[in-house]
């Protein structure tokens, strides 16, 4: 065995904050340490920001902090459950739980914090339960199981966001809070009441001034609450969310300076009492402060690692406190002195209870400089306030303009964000400055997805991502450089703009706009997207023979091709209903023709290995049986996925199956930027999983709500909610609404999940044009869409009466024969392609 | 159908759409032909490669787009979207794949493939 000669570092907790030292370490100082991190949780450093994910779907995998090739790649050593027990300061050793004892040059303390639970009695009766790490959820979500009712103590930031995964866990919510108001910490009186009228609005209840004195055996739920002004509350699960505190114990008993109320003492570079061992995160008081968030943290980890490989050069001077939230669908923000506790400080109020906007700002005495602000309803403009109130930038003569809302029409007010000197912090949980955007976006970083993996900046909180966005634009555009969304080579134009061109201009086949607006002779990803703005904006047939050269195989043969070069056939099945007599002829034609049949994901039957020379056979018998095509070949409408809703079903309460019916025959044909999928439940139970759908249409007893830009496929989305219990007319009108300026506006390829991604405004700007026609263009998209579905025909039943089309359909242009390239074997009962190593290579030219 | 030793008639030219191809069987071999013409609706030449793709061992290049990428004509292969060079039958995207090229002319509104280069 040979000993390390280089010195010991040894790292208690990881966390997020130790993780973050961990990468700033390596950063600064590749191989100068042997590194030994000790992690008392089970598993390696995790999200905890996006904890609430968890009850939503995300996975323990999918919140992890720690690239897997991590440890490998820095060769530092990773103990998974195993925690530091105690430290000897003077000896530099520590003993593990283990019982093993390691030795250490630095060591660096990132122990995080713990939940505070009020010293009642009862306090650890079973279901009484804390929120800090992934087995915390997990005993929340098994508690939930056998509760009815829940309720969070206390109505900070961190209760709320608990209170609604208790929600969302299908629990009667309660949160009782013992401040006159919930959030006292970051926002005011006004901003609290309008907080909490929301928050009621959504059904849970919050119980304010409330001192809850014991916990006891429940007489109609597991527990009673015994508040100190004589009332109670009764509830099944009390989750515990007043606060947290500094896990120092280790800390404490080493000798370590410690602060009054706990924590760590450490010096602006992280440094504890004794010179070798380092505080960082949660753990941590500097200047008798404790920070709660995550960015401080991380600016610490950054610090310590500096100092440990001796650069004292930044210095840690305390951290921004602000916050922007969204709290069950509210959005909250907070910045900086909040209270107006600065002397002479001076508020700017506007509130309207109609709207539930509540706005405050608060600035120096002689109203040049933002020091604070609270907002709830509305937060779009935390981006903007923050930079001034961060960079001190000087307030123009009516300081209340930023707060005021705009009159339609009305300039943009705030902040360009070519004001913003270099200096300012676009991202404080990565601690990126619009000086480091600007030099990655120099390094060729130019687009959104490359800047933030090369800066971090935004994936943390994500809430700087709107100014992140807005600096890469505007530099960009300082650069001279347009922001590249064109189709290809040939078109200096993205889809958007061809679209707008080809319908403004009329243009009708592709060798017009190539003519117009491009150059060269296109090429195999223009030709297909202008063939489907020709289709969605004109509905030819694409089988006109102006439009064939553009078309690509799938479209140009209406069947999917395959590996082997032979087809698949997808004939309609609206909502996925269908006759025993329609089922048996799609058996015989398989039959017949020897065909691979597989019912596929989207409730519809495929045939698999058809010839180009048997396609139109196969779909004569289709079409004369009452088949249409399924344009699964297509980038258009797919499918309208069903449940088989309250005609049969015990908890259905509309019929899911007749609205799916009528939605897929109204979109079928429909010609899209990419695919476009849709479902209908019947009730909330959604069999029909309508909520990973481009438009989703769940049932309720009043009507429908509609859900738009969901997703399975490769990077599942969630639905987003965008209109509630709607009648059958006005649920058609949004969808065509909705389709038609996807369709209208996206990129080429591009879902409507990351359509909506990457819309300026998100959901709430796409309610405002699809619900509220603020656009006015409302009458156009539907108007639109109508004509599309008046002129709809079926491909395959054009394509089997036109003689010049059925041409096509040969392999050889000189021979009847087929491909004998294509071969098949047997297996499970039917064929599959005969891989290369079988085959006799007959078609491959010598 | 009239073969002599060194030219296969396979079809009129205007048996090809504008800008696509068709698959002649040549001999034992298939042979993608395809016929390109200019935005303006000017004849530019017909282009004639082997039609069974390397890279899906398929026989399905006549079906693929043509275009131009760079200046350089191509064909993008119908299953995975690899090009070839019309002229050359070499891969843009990967050296080591190269297909087969044919000899090919159009005598009085026939399409005639001769043989391989
Ligand atoms: C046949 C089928 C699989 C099956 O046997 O069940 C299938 C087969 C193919 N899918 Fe799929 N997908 C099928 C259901 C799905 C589903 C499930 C669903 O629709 O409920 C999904 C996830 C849902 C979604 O789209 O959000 C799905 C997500 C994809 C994706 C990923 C899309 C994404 O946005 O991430 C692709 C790739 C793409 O489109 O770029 C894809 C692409 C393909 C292609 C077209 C790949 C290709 O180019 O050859 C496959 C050929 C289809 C064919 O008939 O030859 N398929 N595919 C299903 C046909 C459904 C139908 O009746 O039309
Ligand atoms: C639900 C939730 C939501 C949040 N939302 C936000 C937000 O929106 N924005 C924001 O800025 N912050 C948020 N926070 C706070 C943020 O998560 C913390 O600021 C951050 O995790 C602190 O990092 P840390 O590394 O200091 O502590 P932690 O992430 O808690 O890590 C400390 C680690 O040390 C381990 N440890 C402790 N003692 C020992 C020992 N003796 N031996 C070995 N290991 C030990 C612990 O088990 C833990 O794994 C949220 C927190 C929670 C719980
Ligand atoms: S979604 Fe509702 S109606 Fe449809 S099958 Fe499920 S429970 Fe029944
Ligand atoms: S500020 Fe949180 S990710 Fe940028």
């Amino acid at each position: 065995m040979t000993v390390s000669s280089r010195p010991k570092l040894v790292l208690v907790g990881h966390g997020m904050v130790g993780q973050k030292f961990l990468e700033q370490l390596h950063a600064q100082s590749p191989d100068a340490f042997e590194v030994t991190v000790l992690c008392e949780e089970p598993r390696p450093a995790y999200d905890r920001v996006h904890l609430s994910s968890y009850f939503t779907g995300t996975t323990a995998e999918q919140l992890s902090l720690t690239p897997t090739d991590f440890f490998a790649g820095t060769g530092y050593t990773l103990n998974l459950g195993e925690g530091a027990a105690t430290i000897d300061c003077a000896a530099k050793t520590i003993t593990t739980t283990q019982g093993r004892t390691l030795s250490y040059d630095a060591l660096v303390l990132a122990t995080g914090s713990y939940p505070f639970v009020p010293p009642l009695p009862g306090k650890d009766r079973q279901h009484c339960l804390v929120y800090r790490t992934i087995e915390d959820l997990e005993a929340i979500a098994a508690s939930a199981k056998q509760s009815k009712i829940g309720t969070v103590v206390g109505g900070g930031l961190l209760g709320l966001e608990a209170a609604k995964a208790l929600k969302d866990l299908g629990l009667t919510t309660h949160v009782v809070e013992f401040a006159p108001r919930l959030m006292a910490v970051q926002i005011d009186d006004l901003g609290g009441r309008l907080l909490r009228r929301k928050i009621e609005q959504l059904g849970v209840t919050v119980h304010t001034q409330k001192n809850t004195k014991e916990i006891i055996d429940g007489e109609t739920a597991h527990h009673r609450m015994v508040f100190a002004d004589g009332g109670h509350l009764e509830t099944d699960l009390i989750l515990f969310s007043a606060g947290i505190r500094p896990r120092d114990e280790l800390a404490r008993a080493s000798g370590l300076a410690m602060g009054e109320r706990g924590g760590i003492c450490i010096d602006n570079h992280c440094r504890t009492s004794d010179a070798s061992v380092y505080a960082i995160g949660e753990c941590a008081l500097w200047e008798k402060k404790i920070y709660g968030l995550v960015a401080p943290g991380y600016q610490m980890a950054e610090i310590a690692a500096k100092a440990i490989a001796g650069d004292t050069a930044t210095p840690f001077l305390g951290a921004d406190m602000s916050t922007k939230l969204k709290l069950m669908g509210v959005d909250v923000a907070s910045i900086g002195d909040a209270h107006a506790a600065t002397p002479g400080a001076l508020t700017y109020v506007y509130s309207d209870e109609v709207a539930g906007i509540y706005k405050k700002l608060v600035v120096s005495a002689d109203s040049k400089t933002l020091l604070g602000a609270v907002l709830v309803g509305e937060a779009e403009d935390y981006g903007n306030l923050l930079q001034f109130a961060l960079n001190a930038i000087p307030l123009a003569a009516n300081p209340e303009d930023l707060i005021l809302p705009t009159r339609e029409g009305g300039a943009k007010k705030g902040l360009g964000v070519d004001l913003l000197p270099a200096s300012a912090t676009i991202c404080s949980c990565n601690n990126v400055s619009k000086g480091a955007l600007c030099s990655a976006i120099d390094a060729g970083n130019t687009s959104i997805g490359a800047l933030k993996k090369c800066t971090k900046a935004g994936t943390t909180c994500g809430g700087c991502a709107p100014l992140v966005k807005q600096v890469l634009d505007a530099e960009l555009k300082a650069r001279g450089v347009t922001v590249n969304n064109f189709l290809c080579e040939h078109f200096a134009h993205s889809r958007q703009g061809m679209f707008h061109l080809i319908k403004m201009g009329s243009i009708k086949s592709f060798d017009e706009a190539l003519i117009k607006h491009g150059s060269g002779r296109g090429c195999d990803i223009c030709k297909p997207a202008v063939a489907s703005i020709l289709a969605s904006v004109w509905n030819e047939h694409i089988l006109m023979p102006k439009h064939q050269s553009i078309q690509d195989t799938n479209d140009y043969y209406l069947a999917n091709l395959q590996k082997d070069g032979t087809y698949s056939v997808v004939p309609r099945i609206p909502g996925g209903e269908i006759t025993p007599e329609k089922l048996i002829v799609i058996g015989e034609v398989g039959k017949k023709y020897g065909l691979y049949t597989k019912i596929t994901g989207g409730q519809r039957i495929d045939l698999f290995g058809a010839r180009v020379e048997q396609l139109p056979l196969i779909w004569k018998e289709l079409v004369d049986a009452g088949f249409e095509s399924g344009h699964a070949y297509g980038k258009s409408m797919r499918t309208v996925k069903s449940c088989v809703g309250s005609n049969w079903c015990r908890f259905g309460v509309q019929d899911s199956v007749g609205m799916a019916i009528k939605i897929e025959e109204r979109y079928r044909g429909l010609r899209s930027p990419h695919k476009i999928k849709l479902a209908v439940s019947g009730c909330t139970r959604e069999c029909a999983e309508a909520q990973s759908k481009d438009v989703g249409v769940i049932a309720t007893e009043k009507g429908w709500n509609l859900y738009v830009s969901g997703n399975g496929g490769m990077k599942p989305r969630h639905a987003s909610l965008l209109a509630t219990d709607l009648d059958d007319a006005t649920l058609v009108k949004f969808i065509d609404r909705y389709l038609m300026f996807y369709i209208r506006t996206a990129d080429r390829l591009q879902r409507t999940s990351t359509w909506l991604d990457n819309l300026e405004g998100g959901i709430d700007y796409v309610k405002k044009v699809v619900c509220e026609d603020s656009l006015g263009i409302a009458a156009e998209l539907e108007a639109e869409m109508q004509g599309l579905v008046d002129t709809y025909e079926c491909e395959w039943k054009k394509a089997i009466n036109d003689e010049e089309t059925l041409k096509r359909f040969k392999h050889f242009v000189n021979s009847a024969e087929a491909d004998a390239n294509i071969q098949f074997v047997n297996e499970r009962g039917q064929i599959k392609p005969r891989n290369a190593l079988e085959k006799s290579t007959v078609g491959e030219p010598a | 159908m009239t073969e002599n030793a060194q030219w296969t008639h396979v079809c009129a030219l205007t048996d090809i759409l504008p800008n696509t191809g068709v698959c002649a069987k040549v001999g034992q071999a298939q042979v993608a032909v395809f016929r390109i013409v200019s935005p303006q609706g000017a004849e530019e030449g017909v282009f004639a490669l082997g039609n069974f793709e390397p890279k899906s061992q398929a026989n399905v290049l006549s079906r693929g787009l043509v275009g131009d990428l760079g200046g350089v004509s191509v064909v993008a292969s119908p299953v995975y979207k690899n090009h070839y060079a019309l002229t050359t039958g070499a891969c843009l995207e990967e050296e080591t794949l190269r297909v087969p090229v044919f000899a090919v002319r159009v005598v009085e509104g026939a399409v005639l493939v001769g043989a391989q280069q």
